[in-house]
């Protein structure tokens, strides 16, 4: 089967070989108002080539909507784009011949059959019947779904579905993928394969842009991310350098039970570097969690649990905001 | 930071999609409209049998005066004819716009592709055209095999309903391409719309035949100028030629007007 690549954009579009641009995607200041409501707020962010590049960040932190400008459908209220060296007010249609798309909600055709799906969304890249079939059946077999290319969109399940929408943003072999939440609803299995088909193309060298608000999909998928709140960047880096800066290595949740948690915590001062009191528990931030458990029992308080983790995004998130990635 | 050699690769890569996205939509269309093809084939061959043998031959037989030297079936069957396109494009332009943003949001994916809204509306309209074509096609054998088409210029009678039915048809997709929430305006569409253009547009009566204060409804239905034009076709009534130009500028003003208004709405919808 032939590989899934980023850049060069493929011999199937024709474009032949040149020199790897430095950012195929770059933000300046990119603002999206509706009316009163602001979406998207100045935000300024590049991506490389090859690179995967996450938005992390909560539901409603404007993470489509910036999706949605990238992917050039979305006009843009003020700030600058440019994707692939075009300005996307001047020449979507020639930056979405370059991209595939997985939007949050799938948009397959449930008129048409699985296979039928593929090669009528080829069609719209231009490219000649005969080469979409035969592109049409690779993916398939990428997708895992050879055996259903005659089934009914309907017949399939969430994570079949989901890795339809995949192969068929993978119809013009894309310069960039943009993945908007591509495994909220999934169950954790149909999770894990999804995952590994897009480990695959980041592996292959596909450029891959995804939101998610599971911290674990971005520890897994992303090279860097940005952690948006409220239409603006809190923070950027690698998964690694962000939980870094702005955790410890490790954290200790301890459960006292919900009406005890906060008055308990008056007690856990000096354990660890801080803490954070959660209506359900309490995270202490120490780079050696078990010694911070040890001084917590040493105090004499029982927790009803504990538990001593990595820290992670989610703790990233919670310390930028104070809020929860998941609420 | 893309080189030049870059830039102008890409704008090349696009170019295809630019010229020829409309008829990709179109392509789409009528790939869809296969999974109805049989019901298609029915009513195409049904229709004008059940319609022609119903008011042509039977209440023919009620009117046995002619209406302006045309038999009652002569005067009817263009009639029949275009109210054929325009049944099409009640189907054709209500469901499948309201779907593509909603129960089956394709339009959003299209327009991820390369595809911009109004080459959508292109392949829109160029699919019901399509889908008209036969259907009225049909219809004109049955009329030929009725003897109801007089005069071997009846055959513009195709034409002039497909024409007839596009004016409707685009009027209609520039109402439905504005619903979000179907609150069942598509069985307003077909009870307050379509049902009253048939029955005051001189399909089964002329016109005049109404009181005056009625009459303006056939003035301004699309539908009453294509029929007349296809009577103007099928058997000559002699009609002034500033009154046949009308029945071609008035049809052609409201599509045109229905094309641009839906090209614009489905733009703003999907670009938001």
């Amino acid at each position: 089967m032939r590989a899934f690549r980023g850049n060069p954009a493929g011999q199937s579009s024709g474009l032949g070989s040149y020199p790897v641009p430095q950012a195929v995607i770059t933000a300046s200041s990119l603002t999206k108002k509706y009316k009163d409501f602001v979406a998207v707020d100045g935000i300024s962010f590049e991506v490389a080539p090859g690179e995967s590049f996450g938005l992390l960040g909560p539901n409603g932190a404007g993470k489509s909507t910036t999706m949605r400008m990238v992917g050039a459908v979305s006009t843009r209220t003020s700030g600058d784009l440019s994707i692939l060296g075009l300005d996307p007010n001047d020449h979507g249609p020639e930056i979405r011949s370059q991209l595939g798309v997985v939007p949050q909600q799938d948009n397959l055709d449930q008129e048409l059959r699985v296979r039928d799906n593929l090669i009528v969304y080829g069609r719209y890249f231009g490219i000649p019947a005969r080469q979409v079939a035969r592109r049409a059946d690779e993916l398939l077999e990428f997708a895992q779904l050879t055996d259903r290319a005659k089934s009914r969109v309907d017949d399939l399940s969430g994570g079949m579905k989901r890795r339809l929408t995949i192969a068929r943003a993978l119809v013009n072999d894309p310069r960039i993928l943009l993945l908007d939440e591509p495994t909220t609803g999934l169950d954790p299995q149909a999770r894990h394969i999804l995952w590994d088909r897009l480990f695959r193309l980041k592996e292959q060298g596909t450029t891959l842009v995804l939101t998610t608000h599971y911290m674990d999909e971005a520890e897994q998928l992303c090279d860097r991310i940005v952690v948006v709140d409220k239409g603006a960047i809190m923070a950027e880096g690698s998964p690694a350098a962000l939980i870094k800066q702005y955790s410890t290595r490790e954290v200790v949740e301890v459960r006292f039970g919900s009406d005890r948690n906060a008055q308990v915590a008056t007690q856990l001062d000096g354990i660890g570097e801080r803490s954070e009191v959660l209506p359900d528990r309490i995270l202490i931030y120490s780079d050696n969690g078990e010694a911070a458990l040890t001084r917590i029992v040493e105090r004499g308080l029982s927790p009803m649990t504990s538990l001593v983790r990595r820290s992670s995004l989610e703790d990233v998130f919670l310390r930028l905001t104070g809020r929860s990635l998941i609420e | 930071m893309t080189t030049a050699v870059e830039r102008d690769a890409i704008i090349a890569a696009g170019s295809k999609p630019r010229r020829w996205g409309s008829f990709y939509v179109a392509e789409h269309r009528i790939r869809s409209m296969r999974a109805y093809l049989q019901t298609l084939v029915v009513t195409s061959f049904g229709n004008p049998l059940v319609y022609l043998f119903g008011l042509g031959v039977g209440l023919a037989r009620l009117v046995p005066t002619e209406i302006g030297h045309a038999t009652y079936l002569e005067f009817v069957a263009p009639a029949l004819l275009a109210s054929a396109a325009v049944t099409v494009a009640a189907e054709e332009c209500t469901y499948p716009v309201l779907m593509g943003f909603k129960w089956n949001p394709i339009f959003y994916a299209m327009n991820a592709a390369p595809i911009s809204g109004t080459q959508i509306v292109n392949g829109l309209v160029l699919a019901v055209g399509v889908r008209m074509l036969p259907t009225v096609g049909i219809y004109f054998v049955f009329m030929l095999l009725f003897g109801a088409v007089p005069s071997a210029l009846g055959v513009l009678g195709i034409l002039i309903a497909v024409f007839t039915g596009m004016s409707v048809g685009l009027l209609i997709m520039a109402y439905t391409s504005t619903i979000v929430e179907d609150r069942g305006q598509m069985a307003l569409i077909q009870r307050f719309g379509i049902m009253p253009m048939f029955l005051f547009s001189g399909t089964f009566f002329p016109i005049t035949q109404l009181p005056v204060y009625l009459q303006w409804i056939g003035w301004i239905s699309p539908l009453w100028h294509g029929t007349q034009l296809g009577r103007d076709a099928s058997y000559g009534q002699s009609e002034p030629v500033w009154l046949i130009a009308v029945h071609i500028a008035y049809p052609l003003a409201l599509g045109a007007f229905g094309w641009w208004s839906t090209a614009r709405t489905v733009t703003r919808r999907l670009n938001a």
